[in-house]
């Protein structure tokens, strides 16, 4: 039992730290520019695609290096061009925009890759046991992602709060015009933010690559599970991103090692299931079940509770 | 004057250079409709499905075609929707088309049975025939059955039959975890697995028994986790595409050490899997046939298809599915469908990779011998390898047509 | 004096025109017009094939439709919209097998109304969460339940059917005048009627008080509460309304395939009557319905032409994003002041510089599927050979030779197009001032 419990704990902690890395970057973008960024997920996947393709000629490092950046550059000149100039046209043209974008990067990708999934590799100096729990080996790649996604919160953290760039940045949330008149070039801003936070999703991209399956279905698969992340967590808090990915990645990973339903629940007490129809299969579903749509019931409760998140600061 | 005259000449003779130039348009080809994923997630399975059955096309061509007519496979995409599916069927069936064959997906196949039998009762005169070459959903031959659909690949109940008529010779499995995608194929497999397990070795131990969301899990780690903690040392699993890849990913990174008994690790992306979490000889699957079987035929096809298509055929029941079929107009002098169906049903013959087969009349499910195979570095009796890997299919059991014979509760309406 | 008062009695009665006879022709016309075109369609497309999609398209209008009537008319942009037309569906054909089972004398015309009984009991349920919030935060809520719903189908079978979905038999409902609606006309002309009455309806509430407090109430939800309504009630409404004509077109759907599943209620089918309402336009009534004929017909058709469709879907919808966010109707409305005023002298010239225009967008648009058709075939499909065939014309990929045209097609296109834009323009702007000037001077 403890077996059991230590080691889904860690892989809640694990799961939860991947996830806070793709969702680090859009809530950025969702908090400074009120832009909910459909194509986060695709980003993503590209700078997976990036990554296992730089990896595939230069090896591992520079791809980890390179690929964010240049998909950075993507996610930057989609600003300039794509976003801005819609922009005008109101905040459903915006998401519509992206809702688009999204569809055709993973287009994109399958054109080019193919759709069945590439053989991105763990490269060998990550390829070991960090150390073992309970007859279960860890693998140090793995420690590798956890820590890299500790880094990165810390760094953003301080950078948003310490330093000159992170200032302007909160202040042209809230008060967009006035820092404009201050002068700052607040659309160079925006495309800053833009391009750093879908980098930040393509570096989640890169590292989560060889770990996952890399296949061009990876956005669809992760981009609802994003949002409820930054929803539950709350807009415009970083922290409150971190704490909802913890919490979502620990609850979905505890809940698959529960095979309990409300029969067995109530069986013990004597009360009958019903004989069919909904209320049967609602009476044996066992929680491992739904494990997966978790996330989206927590999603639609804390929308009707608790619309600013659990840490949120900013309402739409 | 003069130009009016010029110009009356110039498009008459233009009008009569194309008339003249059109090619002489024969129907003389039979064509066939592949109905499976071409775009999106699915298309990487329904792409081989395609490039097997176009290979198939060409070679039977080669051969004097269907009738001395040549054999064409049209492809249209499903996009993974059973609507979808429904309306590609419709378009197959009014741009001529009389033969329809399908797949991926028991619920496609499931909306098509239905609609083809609803159609052929709706429009006599104008029969259409599904042919099954991969929806294993034991009910398409029991309770849905129906006399215009045949099944190439063994049902999922068979191949457990036959996996667990394998599993009861090996003394070593004493405790099995069972794993699989929770839908009608997946409960399908672990009832079965349950029934005859209990019913061959009620010795082994059933220590767990895990449905997880189809096709949308990213980390299997809790499940391996609880397999580990079960003490299995054999997991039966009939997981495909990147359920089973990353089911196998998972398995590897935790180190757990058991036997899978597969139904699908030869698939698109299966033996890549296989070989990066370093599992040599510790995963098997049930099949129609298998690469390095030693039957000189099939090798020497297995040769030119992967010169030809750069694939390993997935599909020998393909082969079948069409040799059957050229074979069954031959006999009925006609590619009329209601004289080949009349043929097909009962039909005898040998097998791609040797021995005797026959597609049952009473729910035209097809029998044939099944092999049991595991992975693993290829030796010099093994010319051929899987996706690159270096390593590929050994046959590690047979088990003969009659070993597999299940009995069915079809019972369909048959023309008169 | 008494000219005062002939002058009076004299006023022609125009400001009573829409009462009596006369009015109430004016308006049935254009819908008698369309019933005539609805019966008379499949006598000219005739084919199998071309019937499917004509009862296709009749669905995806109706759908389309309620769609607008969240997102165009009350400002509600949801991306869970095919819940109410999934739900519609499955509470459909269970009716249908309870029907059929138990030999109740319903016929197969009226299960339609169950979509719409269903669609409106979840539209109220789902709404009074929903509604609370406007904007942003109800999109969200819309995905969520979409998904949520969607994932509860593989859970609740008995009601969802799993994976193969619930089937059932059109033919073995009550059969009224004969009719066992087997054949495809038959279904036709049951979805052509459903779709005439649904499309009345629904242009009949955009004009009543409440239509225009939905208007309202997206245009300033603030000063629309100040005014006095209460915009959440309105909106909770306006999504009941719009849930039940998309429960209509969920049993239109059912009775279609005979089928429904899991798929019915996804986040794609959501996806795809946002694309269809926003690429028609939703400032228009009659912008979903161009959306859903057109979307159904590339759905339908384009992915026997290129494996890479989605790609060209992908592409459409940003750039009607991009330029013409106001859809398709939006670009024929703008030309709405020449025809009010009557404006036909500018118009050859209007139209010519379209068609200069058009020449090199072609060329563009040429080179772009070219280009994407070369790469699609270079990266995935190298080993059926490097010549695929575009246009009845044999391109050898290899070379460099198609390459260079494509781009030199889609580069040179573009810049000529570019250069038309200010012809157009001008001819654009003179028309405007015509028909201005021409209006004025009646």
């Amino acid at each position: 039992m403890l077996e059991l419990v230590t080691i889904s704990a860690l892989n809640g902690v694990l799961y939860g730290m991947l996830l806070f890395l793709m969702a680090s970057g859009l809530t950025l973008i969702f908090s400074m520019m009120g832009v909910l960024n459909f194509a986060h997920a695709s980003f993503y996947m590209l700078g997976a695609f990036f990554g296992f393709q730089i990896s595939e000629i230069v090896g591992f490092w520079p791809a980890f290096f390179l690929a964010p950046v240049l998909v950075g550059g993507i996610g930057a000149l989609v600003e300039r061009y794509g976003l801005r100039r819609v922009h005008r046209h109101g905040p459903v043209a915006e998401l519509l925009f992206t809702f688009g974008l999204a569809f055709v990067i993973e287009e994109i990708v399958q054109m080019i890759w193919g759709k069945g999934p590439v053989d991105y590799r763990v490269p060998l100096s990550l390829n070991f046991s960090a150390f073992t729990a309970f007859s279960t080996n860890y693998p140090a790649y793995k420690m590798f992602e956890l820590l890299t996604a500790i880094a990165i919160f810390a760094v953003l953290l301080m950078l948003l709060t310490r330093t000159r760039v992170g200032l302007i940045i909160q202040a042209s949330l809230t008060h967009p015009h006035m820092v404009a008149m201050l002068g700052h070039n607040v659309p160079r801003v925006f495309m800053l933010v833009f391009g750093v936070g879908t980098g930040l999703a393509a570096l989640a991209g890169v590292i989560a690559g060889p770990a996952l399956v890399t296949q061009s279905n990876m956005a669809a698969a992760l981009g609802p599970i994003l949002f409820v992340v930054v929803v539950v967590g709350g807009l415009g808090s970083l922290s409150g991103a971190f704490l909802a990915s913890l919490l979502i990645g620990l609850v979905q990973t505890f809940a698959v090692s529960i095979n309990l339903s409300v029969a067995d629940v109530l069986r013990p007490i004597g009360v009958a299931p019903p004989n069919g129809g909904v209320l049967f299969d609602v009476w044996n579903v066992t929680v491992a079940q739904i494990a997966p749509i978790i996330p989206y019931l927590l999603l639609v409760l804390i929308l009707i509770f608790r619309p600013t998140g659990l840490m949120g600061t900013r309402e739409h | 004057m003069i130009s009016h005259f010029k110009t009356m000449v110039c498009a008459t003779t233009t009008a009569a250079a194309i008339i003249a130039a059109l090619p002489a348009v024969a129907e003389d080809t039979v064509k066939i409709a592949y109905i499976d994923p071409l775009s999106g997630g699915g298309a990487s399975i329904g792409e081989v499905g395609l490039k097997t059955f176009n290979y198939l096309a060409d070679v039977t061509n080669a051969h004097g075609g269907i009738l001395g007519r040549k054999l064409e496979v049209t492809a249209y995409d499903n996009k993974l929707n059973a609507q979808e599916t429904l309306v590609q069927v419709q378009k197959a069936i009014d741009s001529g088309i009389r033969f329809i064959t399908q797949g991926n997906g028991s619920a496609f196949a499931a909306a098509i049975e239905d609609y083809v039998t609803k159609y052929n009762d709706r429009n006599p005169g104008k029969e259409v025939l599904y042919f099954n070459y991969a929806a294993v959903d034991p009910v398409l031959t029991n309770d849905k059955c129906s006399y215009w659909h045949f099944r190439w690949d063994a049902n999922s109940d068979i191949k457990m039959n036959a996996l667990t008529n394998y599993m009861k010779t090996r003394p070593n499995i004493k405790n099995v975890y069972l794993i699989n995608q929770d839908y009608s194929f997946g409960n399908a497999v672990r009832a079965e697995a349950r029934k005859m397990l209990a019913a061959k070795r009620p010795d082994i131990q059933i220590v767990g028994d895990e449905v997880h969301p189809l096709l949308k899990v990213t980390d299997f780690s809790p499940y391996v986790a609880k397999i580990k903690a079960s003490g299995a040392d054999s997991v039966i699993t009939g997981n495909w595409g990147q359920d089973f890849a990353l089911l196998l990913k998972a398995a590897a990174d935790a180190g757990l050490q058991v036997d899978w008994y597969t139904y699908y690790a030869g698939g698109t992306g299966g033996p890549t899997a296989i070989k990066q979490a370093n599992l040599p000889d510790r995963v098997y699957q049930i099949s129609e046939g298998l690469p390095n079987e030693p039957y000189a035929p099939a090798r020497e096809f297995e040769k030119a298809f992967r010169a030809k298509t750069s694939v390993s055929l997935f599909y020998p029941r393909a082969v079948n599915e069409i040799r059957m079929f050229v074979k069954a107009a031959q006999d009925a002098n006609s590619v009329d469908p209601v004289k080949v169906a009349a043929k097909l049903d009962g039909m005898k013959v040998t097998v791609y990779n040797g021995g005797e087969g026959f597609m049952r009349a009473e729910d035209h499910q097809f029998f044939q011998p099944m092999y049991i195979g595991n992975l693993g570095p290829i030796g010099k009796d093994q010319p051929f390898d899987e996706e690159n890997t270096g390593w590929g299919w050994k046959v590690t059991g047979k088990i003969d047509t009659q070993d597999t014979i299940l009995p069915t509760s079809c019972k369909m309406n048959r023309p008169s | 004096m008494s000219d005062v008062t002939t002058d009076v009695v004299n006023v022609p009665a125009r400001a009573g025109a829409s009462a009596g006879l006369a009015g109430v022709a004016r308006h049935a016309a254009p819908w008698l017009a369309l019933a005539v075109a609805f019966a008379v369609l499949p006598m000219i497309f005739t084919s199998g094939s071309a019937l499917t999609m004509l009862s296709l398209m009749g669905i995806m209008i109706v759908f389309a439709l309620s769609y607008n009537m969240l997102l165009g008319e009350t400002g509600l942009l949801s991306f869970g919209h095919a819940v109410y037309y999934g739900l519609g569906g499955f509470v459909a054909v269970h009716a249908m097998n309870t029907v059929i089972h138990d030999r109740l004398p319903v016929p197969l015309f009226l299960i339609p109304l169950v979509g719409a009984f269903s669609g409106l009991l979840f539209g109220i349920i789902f709404g009074s969460v929903s509604t609370r919030r406007a904007g942003t935060a109800f999109a969200m809520i819309s995905l969520g339940l979409g998904e949520l719903v969607a994932s509860s189908s593989l859970i609740l079978r008995s009601f969802f059917g799993g994976e193969e979905g619930v089937s059932t038999n059109r033919t073995k409902l009550l059969h009224v005048f004969g009719l066992n609606f087997g054949p495809q006309i038959e279904i036709y002309y049951l979805i052509a009627f459903w779709c005439l009455l649904c499309m009345v309806a629904m242009f009949a509430l955009r004009r009543t008080p409440f239509g225009s407090m939905c208007n309202a109430v997206r245009e300033n939800a603030e000063r629309a509460q100040f005014v006095g309504y209460n915009p959440q009630a309105v909106r909770f409404i306006a999504f009941a309304l719009a849930g039940l004509f998309a429960g209509v077109a969920g049993a239109l759907a059912a009775i279609n395939f005979e089928l429904v599943n899991s798929a019915a209620v996804g986040a794609g089918q959501s996806g795809l009557v946002l694309l269809a309402a926003y690429i028609g336009g939703t400032g228009n009534f009659i912008g979903p319905v161009i959306g859903a004929v057109l979307v159904t017909w590339l759905e339908v058709m384009l992915s026997d032409i290129t494996d890479v469709w989605q790609l060209y879907f992908g592409l459409l919808f940003i750039g009607v994003v991009m330029f013409a966010p106001n859809g398709i109707a939006g670009l024929l409305m703008m030309h709405e002041p020449l025809w009010r005023a009557r404006a036909y002298g500018p118009l050859p010239r209007l139209l010519l510089t379209y068609v200069i225009a058009l020449v090199p967008a072609l060329a563009t648009l040429a080179g772009l599927i070219a280009v994407i058709e070369m790469t699609y075939h270079r990266s995935v499909k190298a080993s059926e050979g490097t010549t695929i065939s575009l246009f009845h014309v044999t391109l050898d990929t290899a070379s460099f030779v198609p390459w260079i045209a494509a781009i030199v097609l889609l580069a040179g296109g573009f810049l000529l197009f570019r250069r038309t834009w200010p012809v157009v323009g001008a001819a654009w702007h003179d028309a405007i001032v015509y028909a201005q000037t021409a209006g004025k001077a009646k």
